[in-house]
């Protein structure tokens, strides 16, 4: 389902939290925008790379028992929206945290992690489409954490 | 614009279909529709179906041709619409346009989705493909996981009990225990949601709409019983996690305003509404943000019995997607053949006395995008 491609055409902002910035109204944007929504053309060669902290505060979250494709092994995992200090919000997991120990208003900080991979392909009863892809990205951990 | 009403409509039975095909569960709709209206196939002038995913459910793209060469409509326009959940809302806002517009005098509007045809973990990878892929899916979301993170804050920033959500679940199956075509035909107690598997904490397997087949049918002409006084569609960001407030969903807002104002009504008017509860807290939601109850108070309402078949606005009469099921395509369809059956008065031991004014909501996705329509009786 997912060629090797589509996954390392996002690596620079699922590795390195690289996100832009439009100049004209300062909004700042993650993933990268070709054009910021709000200034549309006006905005047009005034987006600006900039590389956000990956720290942020948990805005809400979930502990999922039925997990996505890919997924399986992790079950039970900590999914959340996180809104970042520069401004926008991402959807990934927090790891290495106590079910328990997570609240809306936590701090939490960026930490490169396996995604997912696809393997096993429905044969071995195993996760994913089979193709051998793996996704790395960023999930986050508690604040004084690592 | 041209008036535009709804002169027949036919559904079938919805659930795990394993002998009804895709094809059959469409052309039978279809049929139970125009018959409701008691027209010809011939008079038909243009064709508008709805499916969110044939090609991932059964394997089936080109959806359009496949149904106008069963119905022998070939010589007819036939539009295949898609909008995730809000794919049959957004077929009949279409229709409406056509119509409104004096195109075509009689236009027919189908939805269909066969679910049960694939296993459950190819349904889960289908259903997913409604998120942002990019950046929920690749991450571990599903889309009761994203519906679970807005209970959450809804919980969190207005004291929504668990309890309030699960009393969405009691209240639509014992509706669709009254409806004949319901997908479950049982009605469930709070404490059975409570104990029911987690899917997405605090969401479980009872908040949350099954996987169905079936279809549904109308028919639009100029003249009928009912007439579509509004059907608007707005919508939003594709991620849940871009929308500025969580617990709103700016499409339902922003199409709903455009609605009324069509309409030339406010909320306070409606009297029965048919919303998209794929999960119980989306029914909460959507109930405030059609301007029903003041933001926060949709889980208290609820709980009180406004909402129910005996209550002041009752809230998806039909079992809503939890109980009368969720063939995707089908549903937005669905939610009108229930107003319009409310509406003329024959929805059988779910009747509700006195109506003027019904509203269907159909939501796509997590609220990227949603169709708010109102409907009057002539
Ligand atoms: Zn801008």
């Amino acid at each position: 389902m997912v060629g090797p491609s589509r996954i390392w055409r996002e690596a620079p902002s699922r590795y390195r939290f690289l996100g832009n910035r439009c100049t004209v109204c300062e909004e700042v944007y993650f993933p990268p925008r070709q054009i910021c929504p709000k200034c549309r053309r006006a905005s047009i060669g005034r987006m600006e790379p900039i590389q956000l902290s990956g720290n942020g505060e948990v805005v809400t979250y979930t502990v999922v028992y039925d997990p996505a494709v890919g997924h399986e092994l992790l079950t039970p995992y900590i999914l959340a929206i996180v809104k970042l200090d520069e401004g926008p919000r991402v959807t990934s997991q927090i790891v290495g945290a106590g079910l328990s120990e997570i609240m809306i208003g936590s701090r939490v900080k960026t930490v490169l992690r396996k995604l997912r991979e696809e393997k096993g392909g429905g044969e071995d009863g195993g996760s994913g489409d089979g193709s051998g892809v793996i996704t790395y990205g960023y999930k986050f951990v508690l604040d004084g954490q690592s | 614009m041209r008036k535009v009403c709804i002169s027949g409509v036919g559904i079938t039975k919805f659930g795990e279909l394993w002998s009804r095909s895709y094809r059959e569960l469409i052309v039978e709709a279809g049929l139970r529709a125009l018959e409701d209206a008691e027209l010809p196939g011939e008079s038909i002038e243009c064709l508008y179906m709805a499916s969110m995913g044939p090609g991932m459910w059964v394997s089936q793209e080109h959806a359009g041709p496949m149904i106008a060469e069963q119905t022998g409509l070939t010589s007819i326009p036939v539009v295949r619409v898609e909008s995730g959940c809000a794919s049959g809302a957004l077929a009949l806002h279409q229709a409406f346009i056509d119509v409104a517009s004096g195109k075509h005098d009689i236009v027919v509007v189908g939805g269909v989705e066969k679910m049960t045809d694939v296993g459950a973990k190819e349904a889960g990878s289908i259903i997913n493909t409604m998120l942002d892929y990019e950046w929920e899916s690749i991450f571990g979301a599903t889309l009761p996981a994203l519906y679970a993170m807005m209970a959450r804050k809804h919980m969190h920033d207005y004291g929504t009990t668990r309890e309030q959500m699960a009393e969405v679940a009691v209240k639509n199956h014992y509706n669709g225990s009254l409806n004949p075509i319901a997908h479950f035909g049982r009605k469930i107690s709070v404490d059975q949601v409570l104990s029911s598997p987690l899917l997405a904490d605090p969401l479980r397997m009872l908040d949350c709409a099954p996987m169905s087949d079936g279809s549904a049918a109308l028919v639009l002409t100029s003249k009928g019983d009912v007439e579509i006084i509004a059907c608007e569609m707005a919508s939003s960001t594709l991620a849940l996690h871009s929308r500025e407030d969580i617990t709103t969903m700016d499409c339902v807002v922003g199409s709903s305003k455009k609605a009324y104002k069509r309409a030339g009504i406010n909320p306070s008017d409606v009297d029965i509404a048919e919303l998209h509860d794929y999960c119980t807290i989306g029914e909460i939601i959507e109930s405030e943000d059609l301007g029903f109850f003041e933001k926060g108070k949709g889980g208290k309402k609820v709980a009180e019995g406004v909402t129910s078949l005996n209550g002041s606005l009752p809230i998806n009469t039909s079992g809503g997607l939890k109980s009368r099921g969720h063939p995707i395509g089908a549903t937005g369809v669905a939610q009108v053949a229930e107003i319009y059956d409310q509406l003329i008065g024959r929805a059988g031991e779910r009747q509700i006395e006195l109506l003027d004014y019904g509203l269907c909501c159909g939501v796509g996705g997590s609220g990227g995008s949603a169709v708010v329509s109102i409907f009057r009786r002539r």
